[in-house]
């Protein structure tokens, strides 16, 4: 098996359109999820104990399925229901709701983590509600939800070759039609491998900056 | 709903392979976890070196592309694997770089004078480990390995996509064949989520018993 320059100069544009793809589905996939999420978050802690119930399973059962399957669900289920998703948007919204469980996690413990005293103290000083939120709990709840939040945006990156199998033609996929029709498996497959490292490693170092930046000062080691 | 009971007998077939595959490739990654996370803390820096690099490497490239990398690439260059074994290897080794963290993370976590109080005993590295470090580090990693232990078992539906027969790949065979598309889909989701919550009540049976005596010991401690 010999590595073959030639075929990595034919294959390279069509990885970089591909990669385009994969950006994409990432940002929107990530915006969904963010928004979704802290919808989803926000039902979690309802008062009404039917609306945190039946949001709470609803979340599980996103998160404990494979997304793979729930994107063939999408993309095979809703055109008999009438609903014609293009494959990207079929994809994206997968990524989005896949993800919005998870992202929901993260929004639910940053402000269930603020202590109760200063909820208490914000009802001692008369705070409305949306005084509490505004001046009291975000402040103190945002900064440590970055980073899990930019974390995911990673996970989603690295999730998108599954778009390959509704028929999205994404980086991953691009290599894989290009394999198939000339019969070349090495040097395609080995670039979207190094395309994924380049692309992660820096972000996850990224990513690892934000933490200790985030970190509570009482929490720095 | 008729028809969709009629392939139950393979729906059955394929919930077993995903079971398995989740079971066996659990293992591997459990292993390579431990192996990995353990070098992490070696005194040659040629093995923390190769730590690191198994780690950036698996964490860093989708599950996916090792998967068809193993399945397609490898034999190319003489490594044969079947498709099991090519399912197996790739999610072992991808969660078990995420484990690895979560060992290192774990023992980091056990307190200094722990670490201290080894060395004045003049235990050997392996006894500082065997006895002080690990039995308390073991109770902080499982919730983060019952995680884990999802994300594994919905990995193993990617195997599909190297024509591993399990769940996922019952029910395209059954979308082909009838050209039922909600049955079959929601069938198997139903069960990938029973899955999911048997392992999660498992784990937490595990942790129960694991915090049980600790939590004793960290109470007379203090």
């Amino acid at each position: 098996m010999e590595w073959s320059w030639t075929v990595v100069e034919a294959v390279l544009p069509k990885l970089a359109q591909g990669l385009i793809v994969t950006i994409q589905a990432t940002f929107v996939g990530a915006f969904l999820a963010y928004v979704l999420g802290l919808g989803l978050a926000l039902l979690k802690m309802s008062k009404i104990k039917v609306v945190a119930w039946i949001s709470y399973w609803l979340g599980e059962f996103v998160r404990r399925t494979p997304l793979l399957v729930q994107l063939y669900f999408l993309f095979y289920v809703l055109p008999d229901l009438g609903i014609f998703l293009s494959p990207f948007v079929a994809g994206v919204i997968g990524l989005g709701v896949h993800f919005s469980a998870y992202t929901s996690e993260v929004y639910r413990a940053g402000i269930e983590n603020v202590p109760k005293g200063q909820w208490e103290a914000s009802r001692a000083l008369n705070y409305n509600s949306y005084q509490t939120m505004r001046f009291v709990i975000l402040p103190q709840s945002i900064p440590p939800m970055i980073p899990p939040l930019a974390n995911y945006l990673i996970t989603m990156f690295k999730e998108t070759p599954l778009l390959s199998a509704i028929t999205v033609i994404e980086l991953f996929n691009a290599a894989n039609i290009y394999s198939n029709s000339h019969y070349k498996y090495l040097e395609p497959m080995t670039l979207v491998g190094l395309f994924f490292l380049i692309v992660s490693v820096p972000s996850a170092y990224f990513a690892m900056r934000l933490e200790k930046h985030f970190k509570p000062k009482s929490m720095r080691g | 709903m008729d028809s969709i009971i009629e392939y139950s007998p393979i729906l059955i077939k394929g919930t077993i392979t995903t079971i398995q595959l989740t079971l066996a490739s659990a293992v591997l990654a459990l292993t390579i976890s431990f192996i990995v996370g353990l070098a992490r803390f070696s005194r040659h820096r040629s093995v923390r070196a190769a730590a690191i690099c198994y780690l950036e490497f698996f964490r860093g490239t989708s599950a996916i592309v090792q998967m068809f990398f193993m399945y397609y690439v490898l034999p190319l260059m003489g490594v044969h694997f079947s498709p099991l074994t090519a399912g197996i290897l790739a999610c072992g080794c991808n969660l078990g770089s995420y484990g690895s963290e979560v060992v290192r993370g774990a023992i980091q976590s056990v307190s200094r004078g722990q670490h201290e109080a080894a060395l004045a005993l003049n235990y050997t590295t392996y006894q500082r480990y065997r006895y002080v470090l690990i039995p308390q580090a073991i109770p902080v990693m499982i919730p983060t390995f019952s995680n884990l232990l999802i994300e594994l078992m919905k990995l193993t539906a990617v195997a599909s996509l190297i024509t591993i027969s399990d769940l996922t790949f019952m029910a395209q065979i059954i979308r082909v064949q009838t050209a039922l598309t909600l049955e079959p889909f929601l069938v198997i989701l139903v069960i990938y989520f029973i899955i999911a919550t048997l392992l999660v009540q498992f784990t937490k049976l595990v942790e129960r018993k694991f915090s049980k005596g600790r939590q004793v010991v960290s109470d007379g401690g203090r």
